[in-house]
């Protein structure tokens, strides 16, 4: 046989055969329009002859006999024209059987059957039957295929069904059915013949022929369908059984899947929940290499779709026992079918997961029972490779939690857990990642220390590093993103009472000190600010109240926080760790213990030293100690006393001049707390912005000596600035010679030359200038005070 | 008439997983000329969602922002205005007035806007408003107790600019607005 071009003979063919076919219509018109029957006859068998041929692909001959049919309908109002005008029907169905080949005769047969059944000489019945009898002359695939499919055609709008013109006494419904089924039989029969036919070597190519030709067989289905006749209980006692003995019967694998799917899509969903044990019990029967799971997928999806349109079907559903059924029939195929991969199975269990969301979703039990069904199958199998597998696990672990919106009810699903053990690393995280944007979507609150360990069992291949080997594929921005997700999901871990916080606290400690240096600088903040909210809960609780050891207290929740800030140095994050010193500084100034606060200020200012060398952080840091410091009226004056020593200390050792100008005049403040008398002490903020102006001036000088001329003025004018703000809150210390005289300072320097001109200090000055005016302006006290300046 | 959101302290994901939700609905791009941001955000999603309301962001560091590149005061002009703002933490007394004030003659602006104590103020003195937004999540300060969710929107035209300012209180966005009008040389105060 010759292959390369084959393809081109059958083009050529093909152009024959129309040519062919083309010519004898022609004829056939002229004796069309001269009412020539013998000659109609003639040139219409002639023309049909060209169907004879076994020389071209379904796909070919589909084109010569679409032409084909179009003259025949052409022939068959001829026909009906000459019985109008005597020629008897019967006449004429025995005239045409005079033709010569018996396929051009068949089909001449078939057109005047279809004027015969709509004359009605005749019962339908018995001539659906001749001719479906009939056509069995032809049992060569493709030919008999088209032949029926043609007689399938001219017949469907002229069965005997109920309300039809065709219906009689003796016509029924029944023989409507006989009639369909016997043509689909047939039809099936051929069709699976072709696979046999022809060489080993060419299945691939008689399979392809196959598949264009199926939907001639399902056109079958589809008409009987489309009977109205046929209910439920026709379909149950005779449609269904009839066509999946035919399904069954074949033993032919393209046959059988395409033929069930078929009769899924075609028939509506209320049948198919009513006869869902005959359509199941057929699957066993089938060849094995039949993907029934796509079918049963297929399958199940429509009848959950069918579910979900309606609530008033859902009763239906329980009657008939569905998801016992399809349960079992599951179970049974992947009993069956030993070597199904695994993707298969969890396909299979995500549709039944998704039926039985949808059809029973108050039922958890049946959706535990499939997750531990799925389990099972990949118990003994380790962790899996397939990619496709772990999609479709994610995809049947992402179901419940998309349908139920609430991690507690997945929670109880108590075979979820055990899932994530056969998900490789990457899965997991991707499935802990889906858990997390579950919970922060919908907002929901996990109360209790149970739940949290429980959810941070399922999420733990974010929390922690399940492999030792994870450095080839670090991606910085999506770890990041990670352990962000992580630092929010902790937000939505709370509890009012404050004992159930205290575990949940503990619980959630335990799991992150394990996550590893990458994740601590992540997951500790929140942690700590979770704890400190508890602290401000707990203040104003009576101690006594609470003297067992392991209730909730401030203490118990400062030696919390102590050891969490402290992983931190493993990182090491000391700038963080020592922001969430001074916040527990300040927590334990408002609980009123002094030991603990100067603890933390102890820890803060020992980062600060060892810790903190580059300079920018050092001022930022300097600052933060400042202003927390100042905020403190907890500690004794000897505890004071040494933190502000140091901080002082601290400020006036920064790198570059004007930032030690700017931190020792903002110590100023530590010596000037409104809240208690005994802590305005009015000389030593003089002290402090006497030194800051010192450093100033060696600013000043500095800037001479390196760069021929003074730097700005502008660190004066902000200490002239701190002068007016102790001036007016009362600070005895603070002349207004001492303002006046800085003032003369500022003007004299900026008159100067060897100032170097800065707009912005200009600008400083003339609103510091402002400032004093209109203090002047206000009139009363203030204006009092005020007035002898300038 | 511009609109400019004045926000901050939003210690995502720190201290608060998210906006409240009743916010992030009020929030949409396309209606918010300018944002300037006190700080604290934390992390760089937070600054990918402020600049999708609008691309004219301006932003100043908090202590505890991931990005060290923001700067530690800015100043912008908008209309007749010149804006300053700065995160609070580098001034000392934290959320002092006066010494706010004096931080506000330094950048010579008529509007400070800072943050820090996540507690709402907006505060008229001859020289000018000083306005803190609050913290838009409500997040946790060891310097207020019992912190709103807030945010500030300023609707600025010429001479005048009025304050609005929107808290979440029990659930429920309370909204209110104070009026601040600048002349050539001064600011008054007009009661509303």
């Amino acid at each position: 046989m010759m292959i390369p071009d084959g393809i081109e003979d059958e083009d050529k063919w093909l152009t024959a055969g129309i040519a062919g076919l083309q010519q004898n219509a022609f004829y056939m018109h002229r004796a069309l329009d001269t009412n020539n029957l013998k000659d109609a006859l003639k040139y219409s068998a002639q023309m049909l002859s060209e169907l004879r041929t076994s020389r071209l692909s379904p796909h070919k001959y589909y084109e010569l006999y679409m032409r084909a049919f179009d003259e025949l309908r052409k022939l068959e109002m001829f026909f009906r024209e000459e019985t109008k005008r005597g020629c008897s029907t019967i006449e004429l169905y025995e005239l045409v059987q005079h033709a010569g080949n018996i396929l051009p005769r068949l089909y001449l047969l078939c057109t005047v059957g279809s004027v015969y059944i709509k004359s009605k000489e005749a019962p339908a019945k018995d001539v659906l039957k001749d001719l479906v009898e009939m056509c069995r002359g032809i049992q060569h695939p493709v030919r008999g295929l088209f032949l029926r499919s043609y007689l399938s055609q001219v017949t469907k709008d002229k069965l005997p069904d109920i309300g039809s013109e065709y219906e009689g006494d003796a016509d029924t419904v029944m023989d409507a059915l006989e009639f369909v089924l016997q043509n689909f039989t047939e039809m099936n029969k051929l069709w699976v013949r072709m696979q046999h036919q022809g060489p080993a070597r060419e299945k691939d190519k008689r399979e392809k022929e196959r598949n264009e030709l199926r939907d001639l067989v399902g056109k079958n289905l589809h008409v009987l369908s489309q009977i109205e006749g046929v209910d439920l209980e026709m379909y149950r006692d005779t449609v269904l059984p009839r066509v999946l003995e035919q399904v069954v019967n074949c033993k032919d694998e393209l046959a059988q899947y395409y033929l069930m799917d078929c009769i899924i899509q075609v028939f509506p969903d209320e049948y198919h929940l009513q006869t869902l044990e005959i359509l199941l019990s057929a699957c066993p029967q089938l060849q094995p290499a039949v993907d029934i799971k796509t079918m049963l997928s297929r399958l199940m999806e429509r009848l959950s779709n069918y579910a979900a349109s309606s609530a008033e079907v859902l009763p239906e559903f329980f009657h008939v026992e569905a998801f016992a059924k399809l349960s079992n029939a599951i179970g049974q195929v992947i009993e069956a079918q030993v070597d199904m991969p695994i993707v298969g199975a969890v396909t299979l269990y995500s549709s039944l997961l998704t039926f039985s969301l949808h059809v029973h979703p108050d039922r958890l039990d049946y959706v535990d029972q499939i997750l531990g069904a799925c389990v099972g199958k990949l118990s003994g199998k380790g962790k899996l490779e397939d990619s496709k597998a772990t999609k479709q696990i994610v995809t049947l672990l992402s179901a419940p939690l998309e349908k139920y919106n609430d991690i507690e009810t997945v929670l109880k699903l108590s075979n979820y857990p055990r899932f994530m053990e056969y998900l490789d690393d990457g899965t997991n995280k991707v499935m802990a990642n889906v858990i997390i944007q579950s919970i922060l979507k919908n907002k929901t609150c996990i109360s209790t220390a149970d739940k949290v360990e429980a959810l941070f069992e399922l999420i733990k291949g974010l929390i922690k590093d399940l492999d030792e080997n994870l450095d080839d594929e670090f991606d910085e921005e999506d770890f990041n993103e990670e352990q962000s997700s992580v630092a929010r999901l902790i937000q939505m871990l709370y509890n009012d009472d404050p004992e159930e916080m205290l575990k949940i606290i503990c619980t959630v400690k335990k799991h992150i000190l394990s996550g590893g240096t990458k994740r601590l600088p992540f997951t500790v903040p929140p942690l700590i600010f979770n704890s400190l909210k508890l602290v401000r809960n707990l203040q104003g609780q009576d101690e006594s109240v609470s003297g067992d050891e392991s209730s909730a207290n401030p203490k118990k929740l400062f030696q919390l926080l102590n050891q969490t800030i402290e992983a931190l140095s493993t990182v090491p994050a000391s700038e963080l760790a020592l922001r969430l010193y001074l916040q527990c500084a300040e927590a334990a100034n408002d609980s009123d213990l002094e030991p603990v606060a100067y603890e933390f200020f102890t820890q803060a200012y020992i980062l600060y030293e060892e810790e903190i060398s580059d300079s920018k952080a050092q001022v930022t840091a300097i600052h933060l100690i400042i202003g927390t410091l100042q905020r403190m009226h907890i500690f004794g004056v000897e505890n004071r006393d040494t933190l502000t020593h140091k901080a002082t200390g601290y400020s006036a050792k920064l790198l570059k001049k004007p930032d030690q100008c700017r931190a020792v005049y903002a110590c100023s403040h530590l010596f000037w707390v409104e809240d208690h008398e005994n802590n305005k002490d009015g000389e030593r903020v003089l002290f402090c912005l006497k030194r800051a102006l010192r450093i100033a001036n060696a600013a000043q000088q500095m800037a001479n000596a390196t760069r021929g001329s003074s730097g700005s003025v502008m660190l004066f004018i902000e200490i002239l600035n701190k002068y007016l703000y102790f001036f007016e809150k009362g600070n005895s210390h603070i002349t207004l010679d001492s303002i006046q005289g800085l003032i003369e300072l500022i003007t004299t320097e900026m008159q100067s030359e060897t100032v170097t001109p800065d707009p912005a200090a200009d600008a400083f000055f003339a609103s510091t200038l402002r400032y004093i005016q209109f203090q002047k302006d206000k009139g009363g006290a203030v204006a009092e005070k005020y007035e002898p300046i300038k | 008439m511009v609109l400019v959101l004045a926000i901050g302290d939003l210690h995502i994901p720190h201290r608060a997983p998210d906006l409240p939700a009743k916010f992030k609905s009020m929030l949409v791009p396309g209606k918010i000329q300018h944002i300037i941001c006190t700080g604290n955000l934390c992390i760089k999603e937070v600054h990918d969602y402020l600049k999708s309301l609008c691309p004219s962001l301006h932003i100043t560091r908090g202590e505890y922002d991931e990005d060290a590149r923001y700067p530690e005061t800015k100043t912008l002009t908008i209309g007749q205005f010149k804006l300053g703002l700065c995160h609070g933490h580098q001034v000392v007394p934290w959320g002092d007035l006066d010494s706010l004030a004096m931080l506000q003659r330094q950048l010579d602006v008529d509007i400070l806007v800072s943050g820090h104590t996540h507690q709402f103020k907006a505060y008229k003195h001859e020289a000018g408003v000083v306005i803190n937004p609050g913290s838009a999540t409500g997040a946790y300060s060891s310097i207020t107790y019992d912190v709103n969710p807030s945010f500030v929107l300023m609707d600025i035209d010429s001479l005048r600019v009025v304050v609005y300012v929107y808290e979440l209180i029990d659930g429920e966005v309370k909204v209110d607005k104070i009026d601040f009008k600048k002349t050539a040389t001064a600011t008054t105060h007009s009661a509303h």
